[in-house]
């Protein structure tokens, strides 16, 4: 294995420059060492220019998203090693507006993330006094791969909806909804319905299915997506059969 | 939902890559998707030459005689050619993703997708076997 790695960085200067460049860097190439470190390493060691993301470098913060090699990929859990011997081609996720480098805007990502209503609504809350929801194993079961997710946003940077309609509310809001959905203690599932049974809702997902496969936590955006299209179909037609039932 | 911010202002440079029109050339991945959208046209296809040679044999033996030697004419014959395997890569394809959308529990554990796409393989095989029984026996 040879010693370096020639890392191919996407650098977008605002003040500087309309569009997008290409700077090459050198890097060590170690075996324990990951794409986030090779750019940590340029900007301690070549470039202290260069602007990214980052915070836990161990899978769960999520702030690390970038396009390796055209794939979203977490930097952190990306080996260098994998990619050699290189070059590596670093770009900011597809589908975002850049701010600068790699560095995206994902401010309406958080806003549709909230827009889900992401917690746990009752008709009544039940006085502390009584004690807490209780659950069983199973129930948790039933929603627990969907609480995985770490908002990192690699789904959408995967996902063409997404890219071709930016109102799309996208993979990870949907498959949070049916972590909250699917919870024994919630009874917010009519409230979601009515905001993502339109047409940037679970509609206008076509189904691609790249959001499951770059999915670092295996959350399975899609998965959640048909399901919730299955119940969403199943509710329109009992209101149809029987109109006067309440869901 | 509004993509605009009470800081959008302070941010005129940010940088919008406009999507490809042929952006489903990019990945291997988004090509399958493509040719899979793509293949709902000849079931259409397929739906209609049906029904297209229903309607012509209740027009009388000549006519049902003149669709049945157009669907002998090379162009008929690539034609149902290529959609027979679209219709087979929509087919394949539902079923393969039909466990994402259906989730079956047996006794309070979930019934592993395999099964359930094999299960819908093994249907559309067993009813594929039966309408081929028919129709050589009636042959």
């Amino acid at each position: 294995m040879a010693d370096t790695i020639l890392l191919q960085v996407t650098r977008y200067r605002p003040e500087q420059e309309s569009e997008p460049t290409v700077q090459t860097y050198e890097t060590p190439l170690r075996k324990d060492w990951v794409v986030l470190d090779a750019l940590n390493y340029i900007k301690d060691k070549i470039d202290g220019t260069l602007s990214f993301r980052w915070s836990c470098r161990m899978g769960v913060c999520g702030s690390c998203g970038m396009n390796v090699n055209g794939q979203p990929k977490l930097t952190c859990a990306a080996f260098l090693s994998d990619y050699a011997p290189g070059p590596i081609r670093i770009e900011p996720m597809r589908n975002f507006p850049v701010v600068r480098d790699l560095v995206v805007e994902i401010g309406a990502f958080l806003e549709k993330i909230r827009s889900v209503k992401p917690w746990i609504i009752r008709r009544e809350d039940k006085p502390i006094t009584e004690g807490e929801y209780l659950q069983t194993p199973e129930q948790m079961e039933d929603y627990h791969q969907y609480s995985l997710c770490i908002n990192c946003s690699l789904c959408y940077a995967a996902c063409p909806v997404f890219g071709l309609d930016p109102q799309f509310v996208g993979p990870a809001a949907i498959a949070l909804a049916q972590r909250y959905n699917l919870d024994s203690r919630d009874e917010g599932a009519a409230q979601r319905l009515s905001i993502l049974s339109d047409h940037e809702g679970i509609w206008g997902c076509t189904f691609v299915g790249e959001c499951t496969k770059v999915c670092p936590k295996h959350v399975d955006p899609a998965g959640a997506i048909q399901r919730y299209k299955l119940t969403a179909a199943q509710d329109w037609w009992l209101s149809w059969l029987m109109p006067r039932a309440k869901s | 939902m509004s993509e605009s911010f009470a800081h959008s202002q302070f941010h005129p440079k940010w940088y919008r890559q406009r999507m490809s029109t042929y952006w489903w050339l990019w990945r291997w991945a988004y090509l399958k998707f493509i040719l899979r959208e793509i293949s709902s046209a000849f079931v259409a296809y397929s739906v209609a030459v049906i029904l297209a040679q229903i309607w012509s044999l209740g027009q009388g033996a000549e006519t049902y005689a003149r669709f049945n030697q157009w669907l002998e004419s090379p162009v008929a014959l690539i034609l149902n050619g290529i959609a027979l395997v679209f219709v087979l890569i929509h087919a394949v394809t539902w079923f393969n993703l039909a466990p994402k959308a259906v989730v079956v529990k047996v006794g309070g554990r979930r019934v592993p997708g395999i099964l359930i796409a094999g299960a819908n393989h093994a249907l559309w095989l067993v009813i594929s076997l039966v309408v081929l029984w028919v129709l050589i026996r009636k042959g």
